[in-house]
């Protein structure tokens, strides 16, 4: 157990600090969280200047270790989330750099780290949410395409992407885990036509995507036909594993502009509430710490993070919307107003124990692929 | 950065499980349970000196192991694990200071919340224990004394309440509760592979499998804490590390009992003595609500 970081590390975090406190004062007014268009270009260039200030590629090529510095300094900082590009860094190019031949690294991982390829995830469909394997969109090979048609859904940036990371059944007489390829989509290719949805919270993150007889060449195909599930496990395990870990140290942050609201309002004074922010405290404490250690197995076992990401998403998606009941406590009657972060966040919020995997279904994981419980029904 | 166990820590631990395996198993264990009144095991005691349990972050020069904190962790984890009696924590933290408490000759006990535990079968009690009466312990292998008057502070507490001596007495709490909580959980799962209703076992039922996976979850959010508070030493951090791992031992000894049925009732199965213990140590060295304040205070 050794939780200080090398000098180079350090000398890393210095410089990253020291960078973020020059750029971050000269940065544009965040743009209207409703607005994704203008939420596309914010996040793109934001990407692009940590690109060009080589911090883009901690993303995959830096140490775990590495990786996590900078997460908690861009955090703490306050500095732009991922955005419109969490599904490009965080899966699938994660995905791409571990499954794809070179040809395909060269080909999309740049646009990603530059900002300048937005991706999306198009594996839900209306009739496979958690039973994500008895997907339906068809895929037909016709010479050196895939001739693709059916229905996604809940696809999040689908309206502003570039890309699309796409589940189809490539052999419909295959048993369900058999079937499936994972394919690169342009989101520009005709027949793919995207219908914005909107979110209780009123915006227009996500989208239903209609696919009439797309053509997709077979080199876009990441991994073997037929073998897209064992891809899309790759995929899950970054989207659970590694991907919320930034935004716990976004929680820790809030929990502190919290405390300082709860000081200035005199809701402070309440022990009840006072406690109940020192517990949530306590727990993303612990929730950072947890990341350290599955940090440190990974790094040790190397690479693609395990079913102890399912550990740390049922635990963190429970805990950050507790967070929002808290502030919604301390707020008062602000907290029914719309035109407070805070209250958009707690809408949102509402989505972390479904999204990328229902607790329901983490709890499955945990309890057959850890505890080695049977598999049921 | 590294969170991993080193090679000699997990040898220490391998070590620390098999010698109290050897020295207090299931077996003695029941024994403990069953015998008329509790009483101090002093061979027992003893052995755990002679182990360097109590000395183990005493300095070699002194004739102690030499380790640190992070290690201390580690077996007061095994100890939580088998639910060793005894006021380990004060006399583990009393070594070097109380002559024989690091050869586990001197049994020390201390005030802590308004409670003593072994009052009666220490040789040192440190604390003020004028009035002191027995309670009707609900732990059958903790014995405790209420002292009049010495309810646990209230109010919001300075987190240099916590001090180093404190802090670590805390620490080692939060610990045997981690252990504690992580035997439940085996416990829990082996039984809901064994357990057969409705034709199959009943660990394939979801609703079983779910308490199960929310005990693995509480296991590792507490010990990733208190793993780290070793570490760190902080005393916010140690404070939220006994939270989370109070929370962990009572919540997990609760739904093992739910996985055991009506078998987790009976006096027979170990869950009740997990539970009980859980509260115990729940209710001493900075109880959920202090630990709050302090965690709060930090913020
Ligand atoms: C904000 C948001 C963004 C999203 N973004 C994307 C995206 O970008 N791309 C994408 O592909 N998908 C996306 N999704 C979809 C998401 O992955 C699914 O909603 C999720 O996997 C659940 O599937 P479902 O909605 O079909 O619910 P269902 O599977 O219908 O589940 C409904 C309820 O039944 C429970 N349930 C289902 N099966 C079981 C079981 N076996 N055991 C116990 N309980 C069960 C669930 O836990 C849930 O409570 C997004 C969802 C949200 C909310």
């Amino acid at each position: 157990m050794d939780l200080a970081h090398s000098e180079e590390e350090e000398e890393f975090r210095a410089r990253l600090r020291e960078w973020l406190a020059a750029v971050l004062p000269t940065l544009p007014a965040r743009p209207d969280p409703l607005d994704w268009p203008a939420r596309r270009a914010y996040d793109c260039g934001w990407q692009r200047r940590l690109y060009d200030a080589g911090y883009a590629d901690v993303h995959w090529d830096a140490s775990p270790t590495q990786r996590l510095i900078f997460l908690e300094e861009t955090e703490l900082a306050g500095a732009p989330y991922v955005g419109a590009n969490f599904v490009g860094l965080l899966h699938a190019g994660p995905t791409i750099a571990a499954e794809g031949t070179a040809g395909q690294r060269d080909r999309w991982l740049p646009g990603i780290l530059r900002g300048d390829e937005v991706w999306c995830q198009g594996f839900s469909e209306p009739e496979a949410g958690s039973d994500l394997a008895s997907l339906r969109t068809r895929a037909v090979r016709d010479g050196d395409a895939y001739v693709v048609s059916g229905q996604k859904i809940w696809t999040s940036h689908a309206e502003v992407a570039d890309w699309c990371e796409l589940l189809v059944r490539t052999d419909p007489t295959a048993s369900k885990h058999r079937g499936i390829s994972w394919l690169a989509m342009p989101m520009d290719a005709p027949g793919v036509t995207v219908r914005p949805l909107r979110t209780l919270a009123g915006s227009t993150e996500f989208a239903e995507m209609f696919l009439d007889e797309v053509r997709i060449p077979v080199g876009n195909r990441v991994g073997e036909e037929n073998d897209g599930w064992r891809v899309t496990m790759v995929t899950l395990s970054f989207e659970r594993g590694t991907a919320f870990v930034g935004e716990v140290v976004a929680c820790r942050r809030l929990l502190g502009e919290l405390a300082r609201t709860a000081r200035r309002n005199g809701t402070w004074d309440d022990p009840v509430l006072r406690r109940r922010l020192g517990r949530l405290s306590a727990e993303f404490q612990a929730l950072w710490r947890l990341t350290q250690a599955n940090v440190s197995e990974a790094q040790a076992t190397g690479g693609v993070p395990g079913a102890g990401g399912s550990v740390f998403k049922l635990h963190y998606s429970h805990a950050r919307q507790e967070l929002y009941e808290a502030a919604a406590a301390v707020l008062g009657p602000d907290a029914l107003d719309l035109g407070r972060d805070w209250t958009l966040d707690r809408l949102s919020s509402l989505s972390y124990t479904i999204a990328a995997g229902t607790s329901q279904i983490q709890r499955n994981i945990v309890a057959e692929r850890i505890l080695g419980l049977p598999k049921g029904r | 950065m590294d969170f991993r166990l080193t090679e000699d820590q997990r040898a220490l631990r391998k070590g620390v499980r098999e010698l109290l395996a050897r020295l207090f198993g299931r077996e003695a264990l029941r024994a403990a349970v069953d015998a008329p009144s509790p009483s101090l095991d002093r061979e027992l005691w003893r052995e755990l000196g002679a182990a360097g349990f109590f000395a183990l972050r005493l300095p070699e020069e002194e004739g102690g192991v030499g380790l640190g904190l992070p290690e201390a962790v580690l077996a007061f984890e095994e100890a939580g694990r088998c639910l060793v009696p005894g006021p380990l924590v004060a006399t583990h933290v009393a070594a070097g200071a109380v002559p024989g408490a690091a050869e586990g000759s001197t049994v020390v006990t201390e005030v802590d919340e308004g409670l003593v535990p072994w009052l009666d079968e220490a040789d040192v009690v440190l604390g003020d224990v004028a009035g002191a009466a027995p309670m009707r312990s609900v732990d059958p292998l903790t014995p405790l004394h209420r002292v009049p008057g010495l309810v646990g502070t209230t109010g919001v507490p300075d987190t240099a309440d916590v001090l180093p001596a404190t802090g670590v007495a805390v620490l080692l709490t939060a610990a045997e509760q981690v252990g504690s909580a992580a035997a439940t959980t085996e416990m829990a799962v082996r039984y809901a592979r064994e357990r057969e209703q409705f034709g199959q076992v009943i660990g394939g039922f979801q609703a079983v499998k779910h308490l199960c996976a929310g005990m693995l979850v509480r296991v590792e959010l507490a010990r990733a804490a208190v793993w780290a508070a070793s570490v760190t030493a902080d005393p916010v951090e140690i404070a939220g590390a006994k939270l989370l791992a109070d929370e962990a031992a009572t919540g997990n000894a609760r739904d093992c009992l739910q996985v055991y049925g009506g078998m987790g009732f009976t006096w027979e199965a170990d869950v009740h003595l997990h539970l009980k213990r859980a509260w115990v140590r729940a209710g001493l060295r900075l109880p959920a609500a202090r630990a709050e304040e302090v965690v709060a205070a930090g913020l």
